[in-house]
């Protein structure tokens, strides 16, 4: 399936949801969603005949400046076809429903989205820090994240 | 007189209290610094929490800071022990967001490298199992070998482990004359090791009982927790990105995918993972053999492709099949000379991320088992 065509999938059935489909060249096929609604639309990629993404490839979090995106990153074993779903949400509220109950995979993808990015994915059962230590303060892959002096008495800085 | 009571026992039914036993992060058997903390009762895992990022380096932080040409070494410090393969996705996916294709005999002698440097992964991988199962000799036997591999991979980068060799749109430099005489000899000794080892460790009947029919992985649990690699392929899915997307010439070679059948216990055990890296690590073989063929015996400037400016724009999820999985990088750039982020999806981190699902009931000593199986290197996980 073309992304055109999931994208018309989509938003037939979610309708003002699905936001936008992105094909520039040079690009990933990306449909921009609503994170309110995700789990759904997550649900319906995976279970959908014609759609059946069962494969979760990849969830990485990103810094846009003004607001913090989410990539989903889908493949379908079974029909050979891969798109990418996008959701931004604003710094100050970033709250995005969590999708591990859909595939497991992204329990320690979210934690690590967590981690470094900040983003607070609502539901998930153990959102604790995964690759730094639990008591480390802010994220470090936000742009405007400032590296402290010193932890627990130890020089970051070398 | 105090009356006596009659406590009937019934033997596997007694309730025990649970003990939490912590393993690692400075122990040989959890191949790294890794640490599990262990949910016992008596000697029967009932949960496993992984506890990770001891050796976390901020890979993602630091590739933000560095042009794209910057970042090849720092991917190579991701799975040490196999870098030509780290580099693959990432060349890959940069050069395809600037529209860069390398002519076939950069193609064929990347292939080799990758192909090479697979093997030497998986032979790691076979020789720590055994040793976790307690085989001590073929862990030597393979070690003597893959410092052969090592050995050509030096000779053609200068470095014997983290080689930031493959370039974006080229190579560090061209092979080297006697470049195929080495990797006839390789494939040589290889062959006739396996066919040892197989004796030694892969069909030794002390070896098969300690991983038959341990930590079995259901398919659909495997897809669902996204492992990938042997990890997947012991569960018996066919699912190898060099035959499903398939980049550089691997749609030219003719090579097998190959899968757990569960020969001596059940599809997806402990077993058949470690069955797959030994079956591929033939079917590199193969490969080798056919992109040594396809390199031109004209030689060139592998270095002529390299752009003077790599500032592309756009945002791609490049990925290619390593020896532990799918490696992918989520890489956006803005048209400057640094990236914006680079994300690493490590396969090693999602293929642990299942151990508290596959090792639930069994004994702890088969735990040492199941993590050997599934083949980690921290350096990935942690980045």
């Amino acid at each position: 399936m073309s992304p055109n065509d999931i994208y018309q999938r989509l938003k037939v059935e979610f309708g003002d949801d699905i936001l936008s489909l992105n094909e520039e060249p040079g690009f990933e096929p990306a449909i921009k969603v609503n994170p309110n609604n995700i789990v759904d639309i997550m649900l319906f990629l995976r279970d959908e005949e014609g759609l059946e993404f069962d494969y979760p490839s990849c969830l990485s979090g990103v810094d846009l400046g003004e607001n913090l995106g989410v990539v989903y990153n889908l493949y379908s074993l079974k029909r050979k076809h891969r798109i990418t779903i996008k959701v931004e949400v604003p710094k100050d509220a970033p709250n995005v429903p969590s999708c591990e109950l859909v595939w497991r995979s992204f329990d320690w993808h979210e934690r690590e989205a967590y981690d470094l990015l900040g983003v607070n994915f609502v539901g998930h059962h153990n959102l604790r820090r995964i690759l730094l230590p639990f008591d480390w303060e802010g994220h470090p892959l936000r742009k405007d994240y400032v590296q402290p002096d010193y932890f627990h008495g130890m020089k970051v800085q070398y | 007189m105090s009356e006596v009571k009659d406590v009937s026992v019934v033997l596997g039914q007694v309730p025990t209290q649970h003990m939490k036993l912590n393993v690692g992060p400075q122990h040989p058997s959890t191949h790294g610094v890794l640490r599990l903390v262990v949910e016992l009762e008596g000697e029967i895992v009932v949960d496993v929490y992984p506890v990770i990022g001891y050796l976390h380096r901020c890979f993602e932080k630091v590739a933000e800071q560095h042009t794209y040409t910057q970042v090849v070494p720092y991917v190579d410090r991701m799975d040490y022990v196999n870098s030509m393969n780290n580099e693959l996705p990432y060349v890959l996916g940069v050069e395809k967001m600037l529209g860069i294709t390398p002519s076939e005999r950069i193609q064929a002698i990347r292939v080799i490298c990758a192909e090479l440097n697979r093997i030497a992964s998986h032979q790691i991988a076979v020789a720590t199992f055994g040793m976790d199962a307690g085989a001590f000799t073929p862990f030597l036997y393979l070690f003597r070998d893959r410092e052969k591999i090592l050995w050509v991979l030096e000779k053609l980068s200068g470095s014997r482990l983290l080689y930031n060799y493959i370039r974006i749109g080229g190579l560090m430099r061209d092979i080297y004359p006697t470049f195929k005489d080495d990797l006839r000899d390789i494939i040589k000794t290889i062959r006739e090791t396996n066919a040892e080892i197989n004796n030694l460790l892969n069909n030794n009947k002390i070896f098969v009982e300690r991983c038959a029919n341990i930590g079995i992985l259901p398919p659909d649990v495997a897809i669902n927790y996204g492992c990938s690699g042997p990890m997947l392929r012991g569960s018996g899915i066919p699912f190898d990105l060099r035959r499903e997307e398939p980049y550089l010439i691997y749609d030219k070679l003719d090579f097998d995918v190959c899968v757990g059948s569960g020969t001596v216990g059940t599809v997806g055990d402990s077993w058949d993972r470690n069955w797959v890296r030994m079956l591929e690590m033939e079917q590199s073989l193969r490969i080798i053999e056919q992109a040594m063929e396809m390199i031109p015996d004209a030689s060139e400037d592998v270095r002529a492709g390299i752009p003077k400016r790599i500032a592309p724009k756009g945002e791609l999820y490049s990925r290619a099949e390593n020896p532990k999985g799918e490696l992918g990088f989520y890489i956006v750039g803005d048209g400057k000379p640094k990236p914006v982020r680079v994300k690493g999806r490590s396969p090693c981190y999602v293929n642990l991320s299942v151990i508290p699902e596959i090792s639930k009931g069994y004994m702890f000593a088969d735990l040492i088992i199941i993590l050997g199986s599934i083949d980690i290197v921290l350096g990935e996980i942690d980045r």
